[in-house]
């Protein structure tokens, strides 16, 4: 028995050398390590599955073709399950165990801000990939998604022109929440129009017959919906029942959470988005892109703009990356820097700006009908991010490490 | 004038149910039994998945809650049977075991039925009154809530089962003695927590996101309810529930949300550290 065993034992020996040594003829070098902190379980898992989807995806196109730079591309996903505390252990196991070459992925802004000390702290490239509040002016962050300048500076100038000038908002009670309703005042300080109301609710509150009453005693034209998380989604439904019927407007419905697609029509009626990606837009590159997408997750509800984001980022890094010829940031930083750091994504061309290194973005204004269709109101064109350049983020000169916001804006020296 | 009058009851109302549907189940469960039922959500979750699948298979809503919360009533019994029996000198060990049964719950919905699903809208009907309009399903909640602590007062206080299960819960060796089949009241009880859990689920699908962590909502709240209203079900979870409810309503009226669940929470560690035993050892002892 023993000796049958130690038989097998190195008969597997002599194969897994054989495979290996294949393997290592095939590709000499080890492939690329992606870090990837999604949460596909806990609350925000329906947002987050289709992030992993769509990172999977373009992992899979990218290696098919050969890899970047000759190297195949090796995916390590961890799921950090919504908690902030767990996304900072999966940064620093990544970062320092895996020492991956690149980490992506994060959902709110409060994981992000969560884990960006920890990869300041290395010299490892890090892509966020979601649309958020704007201002993170710090080198080692690439951000794939829109920021206000592209999303609010669109949306509510003409839902003042189109609705009125009163605007109530209810938005999460954190750092996106607070830091979009700062923008939306600044906004409609200089539109000439009024708050008349602003709740922040904190995450996982569903329920809402308290804020739908206090919306109809101040009477305003239109709602800015930011609320975050599917506890707080619960608010469309509640108004809709309560027969609230305003305009809505927001950075992250539809587009994002497709709140469209997981309510009974007509609760997302009358809302109102700016978007570089929902999965209604018509063209043949998109339309290419999410038969491929569908082809690989049949099931998929919705390809947000999140999970679209988190494709593009790997093709992003793929460009940077032979483009620099190395996987330094440093050396990506220079081919950011040369204002050349482009793909052709599905929604067209898009660039990394130099100063921020964030990304622009073709910006389309989105309408929900009462059957919950979607309809594309006004097309904006491609728009940088602007802002950060504007208010002295420069990342080819200094790097801030800092997220500014309207009130909060870097020291003139 | 009689807007805001209105308004203001309507506020409470809603408060109240969410609170008294939330916590019905737990109060039998965690209240009399004793049992720290950490899948509490889950019940409700499940009552919440069996509504909505009912009805897009065409159920009427109704039926479908109905059948919903005897459904999670007849989980409630085989999680009973299999694993909350074994923990009845252990409440410790049985806040783990419930836990552990919650998160295998959760991630096995996730994974089977997926992150989210299509609601199915709340029942058509609203009505305004002065300047607000109010959606009809809230007071059909209101009203589930106050049908349901008529219909435990009648079960528990005046049926033979009641009188069993009280004594079952008071001296469980006594009753044993006495001839009553405690094993089954057990059994029985935790089922009737359970299906409770599950209508609560059932009625405020229509009204919510499906995701399979829902339940996680309704959790703090129901325990919070009944904690501070202590072991007795009727003298303490609903003067408990009107009590939490007053704050809240009063403060996410002028404050908002956030200072109405902060404030709603101070008041719970006021009342817990001045009434260790709830609410109820109050008026338990005032009514004798």
């Amino acid at each position: 028995m023993a000796s049958g065993h130690l038989i097998r034992t190195a008969f597997l020996g002599v194969m897994l050398g054989t495979v290996s040594a294949i393997c290592a003829a095939k590709a000499a070098e080890p492939p690329l390590k992606i870090g990837l902190l999604e949460d596909v379980s806990g609350d925000l898992a329906f947002m987050g599955m289709p992030k992993l989807h769509g990172s999977q995806l373009a992992v899979e196109e990218i290696n098919k073709n050969g890899g970047i730079l000759g190297r195949q591309v090796e995916l390590i996903h961890l799921d950090p399950q919504g908690d902030n505390a767990r996304y900072q252990e999966f940064a620093r196991r990544l970062l320092s165990r895996d020492k991956v070459d690149v980490l992506i992925g994060g959902i709110t802004s409060a994981s992000r801000e969560a884990i960006r000390p920890i990869i300041d702290r290395t010299t490892t490239p890090y892509f966020y990939t979601n649309q958020y509040e704007g201002g993170v002016c710090d080198a080692s962050m690439i951000s794939m998604g829109a920021v206000p300048e592209q999303q609010f500076s669109t949306l509510i100038p003409w839902m003042v022109e189109k609705f009125g000038k009163k605007v109530y908002v209810i938005a999460a009670d954190y750092n996106f929440g607070q830091i979009s309703a700062e923008w939306n005042r600044k906004l409609m300080k200089d539109l000439g129009g009024e708050v008349v109301g602003e709740e922040f609710i904190p995450l996982g509150v569903s329920q809402f017959a308290q804020t739908i009453q206090n919306i109809q005693k101040a009477k305003p034209d239109w709602l800015l919906t930011i609320n975050v998380g599917a506890a707080q989604d619960s608010f469309f439904e509640q108004a809709a029942a309560a027969k609230l019927n305003l305009p809505m407007g927001s950075s992250i419905k539809v587009m994002l959470g497709f709140e469209h697609k997981r309510f009974k029509p007509p609760a997302l009626n009358n809302m109102h988005a700016t978007a570089n990606w929902f999965e209604e837009i018509d063209t043949p590159e998109a339309n290419d892109f999410k038969k491929r997408w569908h082809a690989k997750f049949p099931d998929e509800l919705y390809i947000n703009d999140m999970g679209y984001n988190a494709y593009n980022a790997l093709y992003m890094y793929k460009t940077l990356v032979e483009k620099a010829k190395s996987i330094k940031l440093e050396d990506m930083r220079k081919v950011i820097a040369t204002g050349d750091a482009c793909i052709d994504a599905p929604e067209g061309k898009v660039c990394v700006d130099p100063k921020s290194q964030h990304t622009s973005h073709r910006m389309r204004l989105i309408s929900v009908g009462p059957q919950h269709e979607v309809t594309v109101v006004k097309d904006y064109g491609t728009i940088p991010p602007y802002w950060l350049g504007e208010i002295g983020c420069d990342l080819t000169k200094k790097n801030d490490k800092d997220q500014y916001t309207p009130s909060h804006l870097p020291n003139k020296s | 004038m009689s807007a805001e009058l209105f308004s203001v009851f309507y506020q409470f109302a809603d408060v109240f149910a969410f609170l008294i549907l939330s916590a019905a189940g737990l109060a039998i469960v965690f209240g009399m039994m004793g049992v720290i039922n950490m899948a509490h959500g889950e019940f409700i979750m499940c009552g919440a998945y069996v509504t909505v699948g009912l009805v897009k298979l065409g159920v009427p809503l109704a039926i479908a809650q109905g059948l919903a919360a005897l459904t999670a009533a007849l989980a409630g019994v085989v999680v009973e049977f299999l694993i909350v029996r074994r923990f009845y000198k252990r409440p410790l060990d049985s806040l783990l075991a419930t836990w552990g049964l919650s998160l295998i719950v959760t991630q096995s919905m996730l994974l089977i039925v997926g992150s989210s699903i299509t609601g199915i809208g709340t029942p058509e009907g609203s009505f305004a009154i002065g300047d607000y309009t109010f959606s009809t399903y809230r007071l059909v909640l209101f009203a589930c809530a106050v049908a349901v602590l008529i219909g435990l007062y009648v079960t528990f206080m005046k049926t033979r089962f009641g009188v069993m299960a009280r004594a079952t819960m008071q001296n469980a060796a006594m009753a044993k003695a006495l001839g009553a089949r405690t094993g089954r009241i057990y059994a029985i009880s935790f089922g009737i927590g359970a299906g409770l859990a599950g209508l609560c689920g059932a009625l405020y699908a229509p009204t919510m996101t499906l995701i399979p962590t829902m339940g996680a909502t309704f959790v703090v709240e129901s325990f919070v309810t009944v904690v501070v209203g202590g072991a007795n079900v009727l003298l303490g979870t609903a003067p408990a529930a009107v009590f939490l409810a007053m704050i809240r309503m009063a403060l996410n009226a002028s404050y908002g949300q956030i200072i109405g669940q902060i404030g709603m929470l101070f008041a719970v560690i006021l009342i817990i550290r001045v009434l260790p035993e709830g609410l109820s050892s109050v008026l338990v002892r005032r009514g004798r």
